[in-house]
């Protein structure tokens, strides 16, 4: 990994999207979208969570080893998550 | 012996089963990395248990989200990505060898940790005496309270263990304070304050995610 020294800009311009992207998530989650609530409140996390990776944490700098380890993990989180969920789908619905 | 006198001079921190720097610090940073791997796993449990919940109950989930303070939760937000933005610049004064500014910014960052902590036991106090922290006492005025019961605890755990991460995080950014003050850091190996400055977004990250889930559910009901 080279010693990246990143513009200030760059930082200032990733908050600002940060902070408009959290006006963004809260405002919309005042109007009633039906399923795309949740969808869209996630989508815009996401996105909030990649700018925090790229810059902040310099992976966009980093290596492509980093780059495998950072993959590996969200893919072994997505296999918890979606292994779990078709597992919970594909029972007979339970009630408490 | 007659080794030592011919061996090349070289920096003081590079260890000796590394070829120079730029590979210790490779190694360092990857390590770092897959020590974050394993945090995202640790919390992916709760995820996936709130992800089954609010798919069972999704209508209780969005009574109980509401009841939480969404100016306090979205004020955090601000006050976190805030101090993800002072760490980045603190990292960025360690590497450009700026000593008072990166004591400034790491402070700064530090107070807003501590703010954060500090609006979270504000929220904390209110559940405390709504009764809406799971246990003894606990009451919702929702129609599933056992239901609900549930959305509290996934609260607690999520945002109690996202709050122990802080404090280790405002350990470690101590440690780097006492460090850069007593003239440890240089432009050439800085690098506990750039792994440290991982640990703190990385915990910013969660929080991204803990906000939506929790404050976010319904809000338009």
């Amino acid at each position: 990994m080279e010693h990246v020294v990143v513009p200030r800009s760059t930082y200032f311009a990733v908050y600002a999207a940060l902070v408009v992207l959290t006006v963004l998530t809260t405002t919309v989650a005042f109007f009633d979208l039906g399923l795309a609530n949740p969808i869209v409140a996630l989508s815009i996390a996401v996105l909030k969570a990649t700018l925090v990776v790229l810059f902040f944490m310099h992976l966009k700098y980093g290596t492509r080893l980093t780059w495998v380890v950072a993959g590996a993990s969200v893919f072994w989180l997505g296999i918890l998550l979606l292994l779990i969920l078709s597992d919970y789908a594909a029972r007979v619905p339970v009630t408490v | 012996m007659a080794d030592i006198a011919t061996a090349p001079p070289h920096d003081a921190r590079l260890q000796h089963h590394f070829d120079d720097p730029e590979q210790q610090r490779e190694a360092a940073t990857l390590g770092m990395w897959v020590f974050l791997a394993t945090e995202l796993l640790f919390f992916g449990g709760l995820f996936a248990a709130y992800m089954i919940y609010r798919v069972w109950y999704p209508e209780t989930f969005g009574d109980a989200s509401r009841t939480l303070d969404i100016t306090l939760g979205s004020v955090n937000t601000l006050v976190l990505i805030t101090s993800s933005l002072t760490m980045a610049f603190a990292v960025r004064a360690a590497s450009t060898g700026q000593r008072r500014q990166l004591l400034i910014l790491l402070a700064v960052t530090m107070m807003l940790g501590l703010v954060f902590l500090g609006i979270k036991g504000v929220e904390y106090h209110q559940k405390f005496v709504e009764h809406h922290i799971p246990g003894f006492g606990f009451h919702f005025e929702g129609t599933a309270p056992e239901r609900a019961n549930l959305f509290f605890s996934l609260y607690f755990a999520m945002t109690g263990l996202h709050a122990a991460h802080m404090i280790i995080g405002l350990g470690l950014l101590t440690v780097m304070f006492v460090m850069a003050a007593r003239g440890r850091f240089s432009v050439a190996w800085h690098t506990p304050v750039e792994l440290s400055g991982l640990y703190w977004h990385f915990v910013d990250i969660i929080w991204i995610f803990l906000f939506p889930l929790l404050y976010l559910v319904d809000r338009h009901k």
